[in-house]
């Protein structure tokens, strides 16, 4: 079963993925979650392809982990990030960041103004960890919502120590706050640095001073609509 | 001959001084800035040392010197736009970086690339490889003291550097991937003269067993030296070499989910059960070998037909999510690309490196080896800077 949260897209998708045979090995990794989590916990789960994306209540964040690590054999730590899911079409379409337009809180705040990805999500920002099973070839991977305003969640230090760079990473880069993490300190930025540079909010200040020049990349080839099938790219891409 | 008040003081003076100095040395212990600018960091990393005497009682790496931001800068670029600057992220194998972010977008768009591309990336692909580790296969001598494999090192990468360059047009930053296939087929002549520069890198895979391997000095200095045990590696999520140098035979050329062709060949993943300095140079260099392997065999199988799918002139990435990883120079890379649909770039792009994980495991690791030893680790688990800031 999959779930796309935008309902544009929701209603092909679902049809589409009803058909698709379902992978036992990815279910079974889904079922052993939904069993020790208690179903309640386990918010969604979208199998795709040869993977499968599982969101947890933000309360069990650090349970899930440690069943996919000591149920699931998912002992090798791949990565720990975070998606800013507030739309900022300056920054996502156009790629022209307007300070004018920027004023005060903008067009895109507010309840509704994100769209989610792959097993959905209800808060701003999303915590994303991959674990994958080095023997079996079979990976995972974990969502949580992290909340809107002062995003938080349990720091995953305990269970992997490899967990430590990664959470100071998207600490400084977020803003998000990982209980029990034994230092959160600064990895890349100076330490008085100043905001979370990959909060969608936070402005490019290079495109204040000069628009992108490949800006024109974006915009429509000559007679022709979006969707055309041509056989060179090499136009959009010099 | 009388001494005078003012030199009993000045004595005493100088013996408290010398003593609190004995104190600190012994008692605090001397903190030691290594880098941002030392040869075994490659490039600006700095490592932060508490000594007790000779031996590391605490170490801190610290990053950032070069932290150029791509993760932002992937969202304000589109598709076509993204592989300049990740081409960037590990310098000495640029084509590699290029393949799993391509990889990941073909596989949001549904499209494939035929045959013919995909092979000619897996070619390219491993010759990045072999100019990354070939270049630290040298370097390791380097950093012990050993000057001439370095050169020979710089030397025969050339022949794989000219290779890349006559195919792509640039000696270090290819950008010759595209959303569907190849910017362009391989260049008249060229497959025999990769043949011909295959041979001589097996030649150069054998000098370096010669001077390194079998020597009794760099054995020395390696063996037993910075050994990690497999679960720690994997709790610090360590890949590639590094990983099968402590006993684990994963090979995401072969177990990964990417659509290459490396598994209608014939060849083989080495491990190591020792985990020390000794195991990562050892298997890096039986990599390399097997690389130039898999490139004869590609070129030899190398199936005909075009080298581009069709794609839409304006690449237009529907909405999706999709983790792709491949076994580059350095260990597992992966791109965590999420597109929401809009006719610019990837919504979020997170970049998965793997010096970024190997690296974060050096302060477990220094923890209690001499200062002399801490250059052999450091080279051994062999990391890039660009790979760890971004």
């Amino acid at each position: 079963m999959s779930r796309l949260s935008s309902e544009a897209d929701a209603p092909t998708e679902a049809s589409g993925e009803e058909l698709a045979p379902v992978d036992p090995t990815r279910q079974a990794v889904v079922d052993v979650l939904r069993d020790a989590l208690g179903a309640e916990h386990v918010l969604d789960e979208v199998i795709e392809g040869n993977d499968v994306w599982v969101r947890v209540a933000p309360t069990v964040w650090r349970e899930a982990a440690n069943v996919a690590r000591a149920a699931l054999g998912m002992t090798y730590f791949c990565f720990l990030s975070a998606i800013d899911w507030k739309q900022n079409p300056e920054l996502g379409g156009q790629k022209l960041w307007d300070p004018d337009a920027d004023a005060g809180e903008g067009p895109s705040d507010g309840p509704g103004a994100w769209t989610t990805g792959k097993a959905g999500g209800d808060t701003r920002f999303q915590v994303v960890c991959r674990l994958y099973n080095v023997t079996t070839h079979v990976g995972l991977t974990l969502k949580a919502d992290a909340g809107d305003d002062n995003p938080r969640i349990d720091s995953l230090v305990p269970l992997f120590r490899g967990a430590d760079w990664h959470e100071r990473e998207t600490w400084e880069m977020y803003g998000i706050d990982f209980e029990g993490h034994p230092g959160l300190r600064h990895l890349y930025l100076p330490t008085e640095f100043e905001g979370y540079p990959l909060r969608k909010d936070f402005p490019l200040l290079a495109r204040e001073v000069k628009p992108w020049p490949g800006l024109v990349n974006v915009e429509g080839l000559p007679g022709e609509e979006a969707g055309d099938t041509d056989e060179s790219a090499e136009g959009g891409e010099s | 001959m009388t001494v005078t008040d003012y030199q009993k003081a000045a004595y005493v003076a100088g013996q408290a001084a010398d003593a609190r100095i004995n104190f600190e040395l012994e008692a605090e212990g001397m903190t030691l800035n290594m880098g941002p600018q030392h040869p075994a960091t490659h490039g600006t990393l700095r490592i932060i040392l508490r000594l007790d005497g000779e031996q590391v009682v605490w170490a801190e790496p610290v990053c950032g010197y070069m932290h150029r931001g791509y993760e932002k800068l992937c969202e304000v670029r589109d598709y076509a736009q993204v592989t300049t600057l990740i081409n960037r992220i590990d310098w000495l194998g640029s084509f590699c970086n290029e393949v799993p972010f391509v990889l990941a977008a073909e596989r949001l768009m549904g499209i494939e690339a035929p045959p013919r591309a995909q092979w000619i990336r897996t070619i390219l692909f491993e010759m990045g490889r072999i100019a990354n580790v070939g270049l630290f296969l040298g370097e390791m001598g380097a950093q012990l003291g050993a000057l001439t494999p370095v050169f020979y090192a710089f030397r025969d990468r050339e022949y794989v550097l000219n290779l890349i360059e006559g195919a792509t047009g640039g000696r270090f930053h290819p950008n010759f991937d595209r959303i569907g296939g190849l910017k362009d087929d391989l260049p008249k002549g060229w497959i025999d003269e990769a043949k011909g520069a295959m041979r001589r890198l097996r030649d150069f895979c054998d000098e370096m067993d010669d001077l390194l391997v079998g020597n009794r000095i760099f054995q020395e200095r390696t063996r037993g030296i910075g050994v990690i045990p497999l679960d720690v590696a994997l709790e610090y999520g360590l890949s590639g070499a590094n990983i099968r140098s402590s006993g684990l035979d994963w090979d995401l050329r072969r177990d990964g989910d990417h659509g290459l062709p490396y598994n209608e060949l014939d060849w083989k993943v080495w491990t190591h059960p020792d985990g020390d300095s000794f195991a990562r140079y050892w298997v890096r260099l039986q990599e390399t070998r097997e690389a130039t392997k898999i490139v004869d065999q590609l070129l030899d199988g190398l199936p005909s037909g075009p080298i581009k799918a069709k794609t839409p002139a304006r690449i237009r990435v529907p909405k999706g999510e999709v983790w792709l990883h491949t076994e580059n120079p350095l260990g597992e890379m992966g791109y965590y690309v999420v597109s929401d649909g809009s006719p610019g770039g990837p919504f979020r792009c997170k970049i998965r490196t793997p010096s970024f994980s190997n690296v974060s495991i050096s302060s477990w690791l220094l923890r209690g080896v001499y200062v002399p030893d801490v250059i052999t680790i450091l080279a051994s688990l062999y990391f890039i800077l660009g790979d760890i800031d971004r």
